[in-house]
């Protein structure tokens, strides 16, 4: 007698796509608001960005279940750490963060594509982007997701990152206003989601600067 | 030094699961299950319908499951899925609001906290690779706010204004999307409520017809006595099904 085989997964795809762009003293943080399994929708109007910290946003798309108790395990841990430190979690800190709790499981992932966007401590934009088990990079811009195939062609040939092997290191944070770089996101998201059935419906656009936090919605194809 | 000579296989073999018959102890596949779960918000509060069915396998075995239930004082759950899963689910959230009401503090747990105790069960469960096998729907009203929301057995959960188990997602949201606004009068929302029903009555060969309808508002839950739907047969094609084969029966 063979040993029976499980025949569920503990995994889903709940897609959808995030991006986020880093600017001179801001960061543009998106994600649309599409939440679908298999070719159902489940509902148009799901938020994938949680806001960690004053500096630190995250956008996650994959599977919603392992998003969601990795944002509550983040959170609790900003909890602690404010208790601790008297003081916020700046981005970098909660870049590490967030890798070392992805790697902790990584003989049974997270699912979870994560992007991580804020303002650095001199106030400067700056972009995380990660793996489901961890391993991350400080980036210019990103995008993670089913429809970051298709989106991250197009914010290469905008946004023209020098290359990460350059001496000495050159800045990968766009010259784009922040008005500019919301508008390249909204372009983004209206071409991902002609072509990818997963990302519609809405997208939430977040954008950290000086003055604060501050939230935008744009509507997108519901097909 | 020298060590006992133990065979080696044995002291090499390690103590797994199906070893220590935990396997046996852990769900493969549902057995007693029930079908879809609709339920949107409507004026006063939530809708929401189920059929009494519960299947094994393609027998409809039982025709009288209370799929709906009222939950403390604020809440309803729906389920589709193994029954006995279900039942279970029952006895937890039992003991939830006992706790809750011996704090005799005058606050009682709303439906935005039962439907977050459940996501975190049913994903503790998916992690332990011992799920419960049931897409669950959690509605109700509390200091005036409607709430509305699933859980899949794998711990996927969301809120929105109407929600669907099952084939129910694929046949009765399409209806909704369509058909629902934020004002629906109880009539009307029964009248919706019967539609997408019907279709899956038609459409779901699990689905049997006596059905439950569950209301919940401020005032409390109400579950209706079950009824059943009118269908019509009586298409042209299946009249004369033998018209086009001559010796057909």
């Amino acid at each position: 007698m063979t040993k029976q085989q499980a025949n569920w997964s503990p995994y889903d795809n709940n897609g959808g796509s995030c991006v986020a762009i880093a600017g001179r003293d801001y960061c543009v943080i998106a994600a649309d608001t599409r939440m679908s399994t298999g070719y159902s929708i489940l509902t148009r109007d799901y938020s994938k960005i949680s806001k960690l910290a004053d500096k630190a946003v995250l956008a996650s798309s994959g599977f919603q279940a392992d998003i969601k108790a990795l944002q509550k395990h983040l959170a609790a841990r900003h909890l602690i750490y404010q208790h601790q430190h008297n003081k916020q979690m700046s981005c970098p800190a909660m870049a590490q963060l967030l890798s070392n709790t992805l790697y902790y499981k990584r003989f049974f992932p997270y699912y979870a594509f994560n992007v991580l966007g804020g303002l650095d401590s001199e106030g400067k934009g700056c972009v995380f982007t990660y793996d489901a088990v961890g391993s991350y990079e400080r980036v210019g811009y990103s995008a993670q997701g089913s429809g970051s195939t298709l989106i991250m062609p197009f914010l290469d040939n905008q946004l023209k990152s020098p290359s990460p092997l350059l001496l000495p290191a050159q800045d990968a944070v766009t010259p784009l206003s922040e008005l500019e770089a919301i508008d390249l996101v909204k372009t983004v998201f209206v071409s991902a989601t002609e072509r990818d059935i997963y990302t519609g419906d809405k997208v939430e656009i977040v954008i950290l600067n000086a003055e604060g936090l501050r939230r935008e919605f744009m509507d997108l194809r519901k097909d | 030094m020298s060590f006992s000579k133990m065979p080696l296989v044995e002291a090499n073999q390690a103590l797994d699961a199906s070893s220590l018959s935990l396997d046996s102890e852990r769900t493969l596949y549902p057995y007693v299950t029930g079908t879809s779960v609709v339920a949107f918000k409507y004026r006063d509060g939530i809708l929401m319908a189920a059929d009494m069915g519960g299947s094994y396998g393609s027998t409809l075995r039982y025709k009288t499951v209370e799929r709906i239930k009222p939950i403390g004082k604020h809440s309803l759950l729906g389920a589709s899925g193994e029954i006995s899963d279900f039942q279970e689910i029952l006895r937890y959230l039992d003991e939830l609001i006992l706790y809750d009401n011996m704090w005799d503090d005058g606050n009682s747990l709303g439906p935005k906290e039962v439907h977050n105790y459940l996501t975190r069960v049913m994903y503790n469960r998916r992690n332990k690779f011992n799920p419960l096998w049931n897409s669950l729907v959690l509605g109700g009203v509390k200091n005036g706010q409607k709430y509305l929301g699933m859980v899949s057995m794998i711990g996927v959960n969301f809120e929105d204004n109407h929600v669907a188990t099952g084939f129910g997602n694929h046949l009765a949201r399409p209806i909704l999307r369509d058909e629902w606004n934020e004002d629906l009068s109880f009539e009307d929302g029964v009248k919706l409520l019967e539609k997408c029903m019907r279709v899956l009555l038609y459409r779901d060969r699990s689905a049997v017809n006596k059905l439950q309808i569950a209301k919940i508002t401020e005032e409390g839950a109400t579950l209706f006595p079950p009824y059943s739907l009118k269908t019509f047969w009586g298409f042209e094609a299946y009249k004369n099904p033998t018209v086009g084969a001559e010796g057909s029966w």
